[in-house]
């Protein structure tokens, strides 16, 4: 529970300051600060069960299919980051408390950084993978947010964006690589995978999911050729910089790979992946560090130095190693942390960071240089400070790689690395402080920051004082628990004493020290060179590569979609015809085992007429009546086929249909032109022969594939139940308004839907011009024929009653709500033909809308009646019952929902057609029809 | 039969896919309705074809499969719901882009 205190916290204090945005920037650091304090709090108050070597797990299901659970671990590792993260993040508030002195933009800051701590907590307190790399997408999204924070600047949004799609694109990639691990592991669980580590590295799939999880540390964690979006980061406010680009975000992928070591580390794939990557990163983020003239530039350099430095240092693989990166770690995020500080105070004193004009500042600020001094030496790794031992670690370690070639390359390399590293440290103090006097900076002279506002800074001076003259105390206390949950075995405390007196890497220190303070005075005439060498926007080449990738895809997708929806539809039709013929032609036996059955004349007659009228169809579509037509011919051999077939539910339903729908069709073609053109050129009409030719082809051969096999169906179950079970005896019905009732509601529901949106698009539909043409066209002679008008009035109470026959004997006999309704609406629709718009609706209702919600309003509750009774959603009931005259009859429940079907059905038809027909109507519209 | 029925099939499939590609409304609307014939038709055959047993328990005692029956009734009435949508939105179309092209503008005619 405390586990979950810890990183639910800050989530919750972020609503704080995003709520008060108003109030003084003093109060809104205390809103923040409270909750990074008591999750720093909470965390100090579990060292002693993580220091006894205690592993705590707090767990919550929530998808445990996936392997999806909301658990949360504690071991060294976790709390020494979760220590780091919200200690860290403590200092930073009351930083920016003096940083954000006066501007209005504070609340969206500190509750963008406690949303920050949550994600960033997230990630190290994680024992789910999958939940680890949600954190971690988060984590750079709020990056993305906080980079992009003073949004009105072009450099601010372009740096967001960089950045966005380096890391965002590395997580992509984690997540396939940390997919594959926990399919290799057979776990997400962070517990088990980090047990399976042999068989995980034993996995043909190792290489690839290796690759795929380094590159999204190393997207991160900034790692050469990936640093790139580092610097571009820098325009954020600087407590962002220094907290989440120094000390906490880019250090979130040496994390995983700290955290996986025992799983995936110490192969030689991880060793010639890991160790180049972090040799490049570590060489070019220091070369380039010193010819930076933006304070801040060179200390992101100097950040993608020191993630070079410690990646290498995990990819190794000699005993010591990971204790020395995680050392550095922490001594990386004592004295970086401070050196940002520093730059937002000198920026915010002297309204510069460019250090061509920041001279010579201790007489301005002589408490800042004072302060400054320890971190700077420590990262140029002077003697008695944390950097050195650090360093010196590096050295030691670099001697013992046992890989051969690497054997001399590792320690020249990280000698001439280290050089570098002092070459910058001397820089940033010395040109910052001294150096002659500053030349024309927009503030001058230089304000004093107030001593409170360096406070925080003092802190992180202290603590870089503490490591370099204490180390064995931190590292047995913070540091020695990290390592062994990150090496996943028991290592021996480091030697510190031995350390000092070791002879080559005390040379390394020496070598290091003098070639950086002689690289230092050669500058000018290096910066000299520096300056003619072209200058390369790395932020330039991404615009332009994401422009043009950007474009690229636009073509492509204006290629395909070009707004024709013919050509959609034969894309689709292509597609569909080449997937499901591709699959077909690997069949290789059409005929099945059974036998056919044999032929009558009958149904030969009835399937060349159904096969003529489709030609017909085809043949006559130009002019469209005749075509109309042979369609109307189609529907009515259709209903004959299922006649013949055994289905006169669906023969009853299919005739009702049909006939409407060539209503529909006819009140259609009316507006519509009487005749298409010929248009087709011949490719196109060659191109849709041949696939309205494969798909029948296809159609035809998979039906006659599937016909001739035997059957094995679930009906069974349906034949066997219907009568015990539905009380009906035609198990068609039964299944629709029973068994399957679930699906009938959803299915009444659609034609509600489509009713009313066929009534939405009527409603503002403006014929009329058209209309009037039609009229003088004398298209029909005589539009309400006396005998058809006089028929019409005979049949509609004998159709009535015969939709109400039907409807109720549906259960037991072909019929049914469904084909009821059908019936009923054909009745009414030829009332409406024989007597027009106007006489129909003087007499007949005209608010079907009601009618459709009425009737699924029905079926649903009907369904929630068996609530009442303990049952789930639908379970029908029925009894028999007798009456003196009528004598014994059943009643079913399903009867009613049946009753919601035909409501349905009856409102939805009325609704479309007398919606279209209400189009018709020359004198006006009459009544609204809804 | 099963033979007869698949050619039957076949030539409905074929002849509501090529309409379907045409480029006028109306053709489009005739092929659908052709296509779902051929589709209400090969899900029922799904079930087998059976004659004279209809799926009535107590009147005859071969019963042909009902489940592919009841879901071809609703699939007939949803169907007939969808084609008086497509008219509708293919009179909408012409009125609204005076013209019954598919693709929303007449090649014949210059666009304004």
């Amino acid at each position: 529970m405390q586990l979950a205190l810890i990183i639910l916290v800050p989530l919750l204090g972020a609503f704080a300051p995003a709520l008060r945005r108003r109030d003084p920037v003093w109060r809104l650091a205390l809103f923040a600060g409270l909750p990074a304090l008591l999750s720093f709090s909470l965390l100090l108050s579990l060292l002693p069960q993580v220091l006894a070597g205690e592993v705590l797990v707090y767990q919550w299901d929530w998808i445990s299919q996936l392997g999806l659970s909301f658990a949360l671990r504690l071991d060294g590792l976790g709390w020494l980051f979760a220590t780091l993260i919200t200690g860290m993040g403590t200092l930073i508030i009351a930083y920016a408390r003096y940083y954000f002195e006066g501007k209005a933009t504070s609340g969206r800051f500190y509750s963008l950084i406690l949303l920050f701590m949550f994600a960033m907590l997230g990630i190290v307190l994680s024992e789910n993978l999958l939940f680890m790399l949600v954190f971690w997408e988060l984590t750079s999204l709020v990056s993305f947010l906080l980079i992009g924070f003073n949004w009105h600047s072009q450099g601010a949004r372009r740096g967001a964006r960089m950045s966005l799609v380096i890391t965002g694109g590395g997580g992509l990639l984690l997540l396939a690589g940390l997919l594959l691990l926990g399919q290799m592991a057979g776990s997400y669980q962070l517990s088990e995978v980090l047990l399976a580590g042999e068989r995980i590295k034993a996995d043909p799939r190792y290489p690839v999911m290796l690759s795929l999880v380094l590159l999204g540390a190393f997207t991160k964690s900034a790692q050469f050729p990936f640093h790139l979006w580092l610097p571009h980061a820098m325009s954020a406010p600087t407590p962002v910089s220094a907290y989440l680009h120094s000390a906490t975000m880019v250090k979130a992928g040496l994390f995983l790979m700290a955290r996986l070591h025992p799983a995936i580390a110490d192969t030689e794939l991880w060793f010639n992946l890991v160790v180049p990557t972090g040799m490049l990163t570590l060489m070019v983020g220091a070369f380039v560090a010193m010819f930076m003239h933006d304070i801040k530039g060179l200390l992101a350099y100097s950040t993608i130095s020191h993630l070079g430095l410690i990646a290498l240092l995990l990819g190794l693989g000699t005993p010591l190693a990971v204790s020395a990166a995680l050392f550095h770690l922490v001594c990386h995020a004592l004295f970086k942390a401070p050196l940002f500080m520093m730059a937002g105070m000198v920026d915010q004193a002297t309204g510069s960071r460019d250090m061509q004009r920041i001279n010579g500042l201790w007489r301005y600020m002589p408490v800042l240089m004072v302060l400054t001094a320890v971190p700077a030496a420590a990262m140029a790794g002077l003697p008695l400070m944390s950097g050195y031992l650090s360093k010196k670690m590096l050295f030691v370690e670099s001697l013992q790689v046992s890989y051969p070639f690497w054997t001399t390359v590792v320690p020249v390399w990280v000698t001439l690395a280290g050089l570098f590293s002092v070459a910058y440290s001397i820089r940033i103090f010395h040109n910052v402080f001294y150096n002659g006097r500053p030349l024309d900076l927009p503030i001058y002279p230089p304000r004093q920051p107030s001593r409170r506002a360096m406070a925080p800074l003092a802190l992180l001076t202290l603590g870089c004082l503490v490591v370099g003259f204490a180390p064995a105390l931190v590292y047995d206390k913070v540091v020695a628990m990290a390592v062994n949950a990150a090496s996943g075995t028991l290592v021996p405390a480091y030697d510190f004493s031995a350390l000092s007196v070791a002879r080559w890497p005390m040379i390394m220190s020496i070598i290091a020290m003098i070639g950086g303070a002689l690289f230092y005075l050669a500058r000018n005439p290096l910066f000299a060179i520096h300056s003619r060498l072209p200058e390369v926007d790395a932020k330039n080449i991404f615009e332009w590569i994401v422009d043009r990738a950007i474009a690229y895809s636009q073509r492509r997708v204006y290629q395909l979609e070009n707004g024709s929806l013919q050509r959609y539809l034969a894309l689709i039709l292509v597609t569909t015809v080449g997937l499901g013929g591709w699959a077909l032609l690997r069949f290789d036996q059409w005929q099945g085992p059974i036998a056919l059955s044999p032929v009558d004349a009958m149904s030969v007659f009835g399937a060349s007429v159904i096969c003529l009228a489709a030609l017909g169809v085809v043949v006559f579509h130009h002019a469209r009546l005749p075509a109309l037509l042979a369609l109307g011919v189609c529907g009515l051999f259709v209903t004959l086929a299922f006649a013949r077939f055994s289905a006169p539910d669906l023969a009853l339903t299919q005739l009702s249909v049909e006939v409407m729908a060539v209503v529909i069709m006819m009140l259609a073609l009316s507006f519509l032109p009487q005749r298409s053109p010929h248009e087709s050129s011949l490719p196109r009409w060659t191109r849709d022969l041949t696939v309205a030719g494969i798909a029948g082809i296809g159609v035809g051969g998979l039906a006659y594939a599937v016909l001739t096999r035997p059957v094995d169906s679930i009906s069974d179950f349906f034949l066997a139940n219907a009568v015990p079970g539905g009380g009906g005896t035609n198990v068609v019905n039964v299944i629709l308004v029973d068994f399957r009732g679930f699906d009938t509601l959803g299915e009444i529901t659609v034609l509600g839907i489509a009713a009313v949106a066929v009534y939405a698009f009527t409603r503002d539909l403006h014929l009329k011009e058209r209309v009037a043409q039609i009229a003088d066209e004398h298209w029909v002679a005589d539009p309400h024929p006396v005998i058809l008008s006089m028929v019409a009035r005979l049949v509609l109470p004998i159709a009535l009653l015969v939709s109400a026959y039907i409807f109720l004997r549906g259960h037991n006999m072909p019929g049914g709500g469904f084909i009821a309704g059908l019936i009923t609406a054909a009745a009414l629709t030829l009332q409406y033909m024989a007597g027009g718009l106007v006489w129909a609706q003087e007499r007949m209702l005209t608010q079907f809308r009601p009618l459709i919600g009425g009737g699924i309003l029905l079926a649903g509750v009907t369904g929630m009646g068996a609530w009442v009774f303990g049952y789930p959603f639908l379970t029908s009931t029925f009894g028999y019952f007798s009456l003196p005259l009528v004598g014994k009859f059943e009643l079913a429940s399903a009867l009613l929902f049946d009753l919601g079907v035909y409501a349905t059905v009856v409102g939805s038809t009325l609704l479309i057609l007398a919606n279209l027909g209400k189009l018709m109507t020359v004198a006006g519209p009459g009544k609204e029809i809804g | 039969m099963e033979l007869l029925y698949s050619i039957t099939l076949g030539i409905l499939t074929a002849c509501g896919v090529y309409l379907l590609l045409r480029a006028r409304t109306f053709s489009v609307i005739l092929g659908l309705t052709l296509l779902s014939h051929a589709v209400n038709l090969f899900l029922f055959s799904m079930g087998r074809l059976r004659t004279d047993s209809p799926a009535l328990i107590g009147v005859v005692s071969e019963h042909a499969d009902p489940l592919p029956q009841a879901l071809v009734l609703t699939a007939i009435v949803i169907g007939f719901a969808m084609t008086a949508f497509t008219v509708v939105l293919a009179l909408k179309a012409a009125v609204e882009l005076r013209n019954d092209h598919v693709d929303g503008e007449n090649p014949d005619e210059d666009r304004p």
